[in-house]
């Protein structure tokens, strides 16, 4: 028996990646703005997406795609503000995969703006996963504390975009929003930060433009 | 918490490197976990010693190296390798710093025994 030493150099996420970078290719083909939001859970990600809905949604095609461990509840919410939706239930993954996003992109209409990937709710394990988007968002909600950027640094240092929601709560909580976003740009100096409340409308124009403007921007190649 | 399905997908690579060599047996495997990786060392170790039951790589023991973070600057052009995040470039000051490495799984390398020709 002889031993030897063989070099592998392999990535362990390199299928993921590989899928990710076929969908993206899909996507960007289709002229169609994929937009990954990652965050806790409950910290408004659902009813960012109404929100966007209701402010976007006669200008243009919004498509979501719900991951959650159980229940279609966040695909019915989205349904009921007349956007297509379809829900993935992981049923006890952490995370989306791109190769789920895959089996779902057959489905999704060729003609649409926007692809909103609402990911399962979870500041850790999702980080890992590129779904294909060409935008990341991740969202921190006032009651969740000011302190996380730096605990939890891999969701805000692969964020093209930090959205502080909740921001109707500021008034009650200890939450600076200005130490959350030092903190945050401090991780990642290149994050575009935006205060919103989904449910007062406050910051959400602001935010719907962002939006429309990447697309504009992905749209012409520059994105 | 999803270090079994990465462990999963390192057994696939195993599985292909040893028939791909003719292995007997795997005896190490080292990987290179970055610290911005995701996934915790110990996990992993974890469940390459439960997966690896019944498996070539039974008897293999698992290196693990933990890549640091590694920053470089779009000013100057500097690199740095740190234990935290970094703030802004060690050499020139400048905030427009970008990550380039910490975030890596990857198997560098495996030691097999094959049979004597």
């Amino acid at each position: 028996m002889t031993k030897k030493d063989v070099l592998v150099l392999k990535d362990l996420l390199g299928t993921n990646k590989q899928v990710a970078a076929e969908i993206r290719r899909e996507l960007r083909s289709r002229g169609i703005l994929c937009v990954n939001l990652l965050s806790s859970p409950g910290s408004g990600k659902t009813a960012l997406l109404e929100a966007l809905a209701d402010r976007m949604g006669t200008t243009y095609r919004m498509a979501v795609i719900e991951g959650d461990i159980e229940t279609e509840r966040d695909a019915e919410r989205i349904r009921a503000k007349g956007v297509p939706a379809w829900q993935i239930t992981t049923g006890g993954a952490c995370h989306l995969e791109a190769k789920m996003v895959g089996k779902v992109l057959p489905d999704v209409p060729a003609a649409i703006d926007f692809l909103f990937i609402e990911n399962v709710g979870n500041l850790v394990c999702p980080a890992g996963f590129d779904l294909g988007e060409s935008l990341r968002c991740v969202l921190l909600s006032s009651p969740e504390g000011d302190d996380k950027p730096k605990k939890y640094p891999q969701a805000f240092l692969t964020a093209d975009v930090l959205i502080l929601t909740k921001s109707d709560l500021v008034p009650f909580l200890p939450f600076d929003p200005d130490k959350a976003t030092a903190e945050a740009l401090t991780v990642n100096p290149r994050l575009r930060v935006f205060r919103v409340s989904a449910l007062k409308g406050e910051g959400m124009d602001k935010l719907a433009a962002f939006f429309a403007d990447a697309l504009a921007r992905e749209r012409a190649g520059r994105a | 918490m999803h270090e079994l399905s990465i462990v999963a997908s390192l057994f696939e690579i195993l599985e292909e490197k040893a028939r791909e060599q003719n292995a007997v047996r795997i005896t190490a495997v080292k990987l290179r976990v970055g610290r911005l990786s995701g996934v915790v060392p110990d996990l992993i170790e974890s469940a390459f010693d439960t997966i690896k039951k019944g498996t070539l790589a039974e008897g293999s023991c698992l290196e693990i190296e933990v890549a640091p973070f590694d920053f470089k600057c779009r000013r100057c052009g500097g690199n740095a390798f740190l234990e935290d995040p970094a703030t802004a470039c060690a050499s020139c000051g400048s905030t427009d710093i970008e990550l380039v490495g910490g975030m890596d799984l990857v198997v560098e390398k495996i030691e097999i025994e094959v049979a004597d020709p």
